[in-house]
């Protein structure tokens, strides 16, 4: 076991047992949190992947904006009054059979399918990415990029208005 | 290119613009529109003389040609294309005078005649693109662009003749130009197809020098015979020779000015222009109807001329036979003959028929001013004693009738007389006497009733005293342009000899082409021709100033000394004379052959249409109606039976299955999850 | 026994069922976002994992990054949503808010 599996298997640890913690949870705040744990643990699978501006990335976005966006979600819509932090579960016996049966069939895919890559991971001298993808956003892939930019700005203009919408729907009683 | 042809194009354009700037700012112009489209022609005019002068001083003939369309395929050993062109040679310069110099003072004339016009400016637009087809028929080099122009003349003939289109008589003439001429236009254009197809040329250049070459149609003399004819076709529509010329007499509905451009100068000479051109092609039997085609045109239209009343109709019965004159000395072989007849007669028919309007101007407004809305003011019959009153008209109009019934010293003299001798020694070579015959007997004909005409206008006593002191003479807008055609039918213009003009600057300069037909088919060499030409002159000068003398001394015995009554010789050849007032009964004629057909024909397809394609077309609207009748019952029964069992089942159906919809979208999602898992055991 | 791409595979089939298990089992509209992101993560390893095993081809991290974006703007538009959903009837629980039953 060389330091490489090594690594691999602490992070592949972490990102499903976190995980599991957050699906199985009863509270919200504990899955919130716990959710925190899984995106560390799969940007290190990143870097293990050699996607070290992936890995950053991911812990920029997610961590930084997506994670903080929920926990303003989860504090915003949670009934104060009745303190109802936990969160329940349901349709469990038909969920738990339909993703026993998908998993085993993912796994069946993964390991029928013959890749066109190769099995094993070969040997890559040390460079950072973030060069190439810096020049592929800007050439073959500027028009996605530009795409992008576009989509983020609809969604913030949308979120905007929705939540600007909501403001108004509370000083106009009529309308509910 | 050669700057002069830069020129040439300027000239050719002009007008062009004036039609422009007049159609599309007409109402702007208003009264200064005559002003505008004279100033047109009259640089146009001046640039012509220019082009005139620098053309005859030299020798070489100014032709520029680029390719219009390549096909990039060789048919025959010649690579197809389609060559466009301007071309200037003497004969060229000496049209382009013509047309512009007549135009520029039909312009100068209209700028009275049609003052008070409702569609003054319009009047001068049409001029401006009559004038440019023309002057585009006298400068392309090729059968093509010839026959667009050709088309174009015809349109704006149209346009002229039927100016005055609220008068139904007016708006029928112009279409009966425009269908006549489309009957010789079509073999024209077979014609030209004829040559196409041999030649793979439009150029005259290219097909003469094939024909040159010994290049036939179709390898067959006859072709070429008919080639030719086919192409005169074009000629007998717009030059109104027999039998299409019945277009030219209606057509003086159009306004007088009109009549003289189109039917004394432009028009009508573009046929006459056209044989010339088409002259090296014409075999000797093809030139021997064209001949005839002439000398029957110019003997019926002079026989017409004699009887008739109306001072235009006489005059475009004249201007007939003096295009059968033309036709008859091109195809007897007197080329430079045939085409200086052309140029004489454009200068003094030109001037009778601007006389005329004159005239008809003055009679008019004396009518006019005497509220008689009844009296005909082109009638001849109530006109006479005018001389007095309009002094510059009658000795102008004396000019030009002297000039067209060939008395010398004058320039109709010159070209008629060169003519005559052609006719005489083509029945020298070839035994047809027929044609000198006719010749001379239309030239005392020409002589007679011309003066009949002088004479019953501006001689003896006006009938109503009272209307003559209303008459007045034309205003000098009017008389200027008189003048002018006057001076210009003086031999001096064309020869220096006032009795031959074989040594004048026009035999010098319009010599013959060269013919391309091959021997065996062509008619007499032109070097011995003309040599038996200037033997024949000397009679047919004596014959032709006697044959007009005694046409003119009966003029006067009959009209002016009243020695022979003309109503008793009316009487006593009543038929004769019905024959040749009813212009020999050729509208009836066509009335009842070509005009009728086409009626039996159409009334033939509106029966058929009527009772046959609307039959079968009723009978489908009811076979139809049938078949949706029974369409409807069944849509109403089983379709429609279909359609609710459909329903019906569906709610049945909908209503056991709504159970699944619980709302809730997690149920869904498992949904779609076993889709996919299906999805993922297929794949496995 | 070195780590394959059978590993990474294994890891992302994993983090994709619990997230499927969270959309579909959690009332919580929020938890249902958070098992969206466990997918989208899942999902973005095989990306890379492929991209690392092809010959380390950087067209699997430009989809993973566009991933990233789209996951970005999804949970910004999806918690304005969610808001609204809460004004609107005062809960956050997906199995209440059953409009398109009828």
């Amino acid at each position: 076991m060389n330091m490489y599996e090594i690594v691999f298997y602490f992070f592949a640890f972490v990102t499903v047992a976190s995980a599991a913690v957050v699906v199985f949870s009863r509270n919200i705040v504990y899955s919130a949190f716990s959710l925190l744990f899984t995106f560390f643990g799969v940007a290190g699978i990143y870097v293990l992947l050699n996607a070290d501006f992936l890995a950053i990335t991911q812990l920029l976005i997610y961590v930084g904006g997506i994670l903080v966006l929920l926990l303003f979600g989860v504090m915003l819509t949670t009934n104060t009054v009745n303190i109802d932090i936990k969160s329940g579960s349901m349709n469990v016996i038909p969920a738990v059979s339909v993703v026993a049966v998908l998993a085993g069939l993912l796994g069946g895919v993964f390991w029928t399918s013959d890749w066109f890559v190769s099995k094993q991971m070969g040997d890559l001298p040390v460079q950072t990415t973030s060069k190439e993808i810096g020049n592929a956003l800007i050439t073959t892939h500027v028009l996605p990029f530009e795409v992008a930019s576009v989509i983020l700005l609809i969604a913030i203009v949308g979120a905007a208005m929705m939540a600007r919408r909501e403001g108004l729907k509370s000083q106009n009683p009529s309308s509910k | 290119m050669i700057p002069e042809l830069n020129i040439a194009l300027a000239i050719l354009l002009l007008p062009l613009v004036s039609f422009v700037l007049l159609i599309f700012f007409g109402k702007r112009f208003m009264e200064k529109s005559g002003l505008v489209g004279t100033t047109f022609l009259g640089i146009d005019l001046l640039l012509a003389i220019y082009i005139f002068f620098s053309k005859l001083a030299v020798e070489t003939r100014w032709d520029f040609t680029f390719t219009w369309i390549d096909f990039h395929t060789v048919v025959n050993n010649v690579p197809l294309k389609i060559d466009i062109g301007i071309m200037v040679d003497n004969l060229t310069a000496v049209m382009l005078v013509v047309v512009t110099l007549i135009s520029f003072l039909v312009h100068l004339f209209s700028i009275a005649y049609m003052k008070d016009d409702v569609r003054y400016s319009r009047y001068y637009a049409n001029l401006g693109i009559f004038t440019f087809s023309m002057l585009g028929i006298v400068l392309t080099n090729n059968y093509l662009l010839m026959y667009v122009f050709w088309e174009l003349v015809g349109l704006s003939s149209y346009l002229l003749i039927g100016h005055w289109y609220e008068k139904k008589s007016a708006s029928d003439a112009a279409k009966k130009a425009f269908v006549v001429n489309r009957v010789g236009d079509l073999g024209f254009f077979i014609g030209i197809m004829i040559v196409w197809m041999q030649f793979s040329t439009l150029t005259f250049d290219g097909i003469f020098s094939a024909i040159g070459h010994g290049n036939i149609p179709f390898g067959s003399n006859t072709w070429l015979t008919a080639a030719g004819l086919l192409i005169f076709c074009g000629a007998v529509g717009k030059s109104a020779q027999f039998p299409l010329h019945v277009w030219l007499p209606d057509a003086m509905e159009g306004p007088t000015p009109v009549s003289a451009l189109i039917h004394a100068a432009t028009m009508v000479a573009a046929g006459v222009y056209l044989v010339a051109r088409t002259f090296p092609m014409l075999t000797a039997d093809a030139l021997m109807v064209i001949a005839y085609t002439g000398a029957i045109t110019a003997f019926v239209a002079a026989s017409i001329a004699i009887v008739q009343n109306d001072i235009k109709k006489i005059l475009a019965y004249s201007t007939v036979s003096q295009l059968g004159y033309m036709v008859m000395g091109l195809g007897v072989g007197a080329y430079t003959a045939g085409v200086m007849h052309l140029v004489t007669h454009a200068a003094f028919k030109a001037g009778l028929f601007l006389a005329s309007g004159s005239v008809i101007y003055a009679m008019h407004h004396a009518l006019h001013h005497l509220n008689d809305h009844h009296t005909d003011a082109q009638d001849v019959r109530f006109m006479g004693g005018l001389k007095s009153k309009m002094p510059v008209t009658f000795w102008t109009m004396t000019i030009f009738t002297l000039a067209i019934s060939g008395v010398p010293l004058t320039s109709g003299f010159l070209s008629k007389d060169e003519i005559l001798a052609g006719t005489l020694a083509y029945s020298h070579f070839t035994g047809h006497s027929l044609i000198p015959i006719i010749g001379f007997l239309v030239a005392g004909l020409t002589a007679f009733y011309m003066f009949r005409m002088l004479i019953l206008t501006f001689m003896g006593e006006h009938h109503d005293k009272h209307r003559l002191d209303h008459i007045h003479e034309s205003p000098r807008v009017m008389t200027i342009p008189l003048m002018v055609l006057a001076a210009l039918s003086f031999f001096v213009f064309f020869s220096f000899n006032p009795i031959s003009a074989s040594q004048g600057w026009f035999f010098q300069k319009m010599t013959y082409p060269t013919v391309a037909v091959p021997e065996a088919i062509a008619s007499t060499p032109t070097v011995e021709f003309i040599e038996e030409i200037h033997h024949q002159h000397t009679m047919a000068m004596v014959l032709s100033v006697a044959v007009s003398g005694i046409g003119i001394l009966l003029a006067f015995v009959t009209y002016f000394w009243k020695k022979i009554s003309a109503d008793a010789f009316e009487r006593a050849l009543k038929p004769v004379h019905t024959f040749l007032y009813r212009k020999w009964f050729f509208d009836e004629l066509y009335d009842a052959t070509a005009v009728a057909a086409t009626l039996g024909t159409a009334r033939l397809l509106a029966w058929f249409d009527g009772t046959i394609i609307d039959g079968v077309v009723n009978g489908a609207g009811w076979l139809t109606k049938l078949v949706s009748v029974f369409s409807g019952k069944f849509d109403s029964y089983v379709v429609d039976g279909a359609v609710n069992f459909t329903a019906y089942f569906a709610g049945l159906l909908g209503l056991s299955v709504r159970k699944v919809q619980t709302g809730k979208v997690q149920t869904y999602m498992i949904f779609a999850i076993i889709g996919f898992m299906v999805l993922l055991a297929l794949y496995i | 026994m070195t780590i394959t791409l059978t590993h990474f595979l294994i890891i992302s089939a994993v983090l994709f069922s619990f997230g499927i298990y969270a959309v579909l089992t959690r009332r919580n509209a929020i938890m249902v976002l958070m098992g969206l992101e466990l997918i989208l993560n899942s999902a973005n390893i095989n990306f890379l994992a492929f991209s690392r095993f092809g010959g380390m081809n950087i067209e699997g991290q430009m989809a993973a990054i566009f991933v990233i974006i789209l996951a970005a703007a999804e949970a910004a538009v999806a918690l304005a949503i969610v808001l609204n959903i809460y004004k609107r009837f005062n809960t956050v629980n997906v199995d209440e808010i059953s409009l398109l039953k009828d």
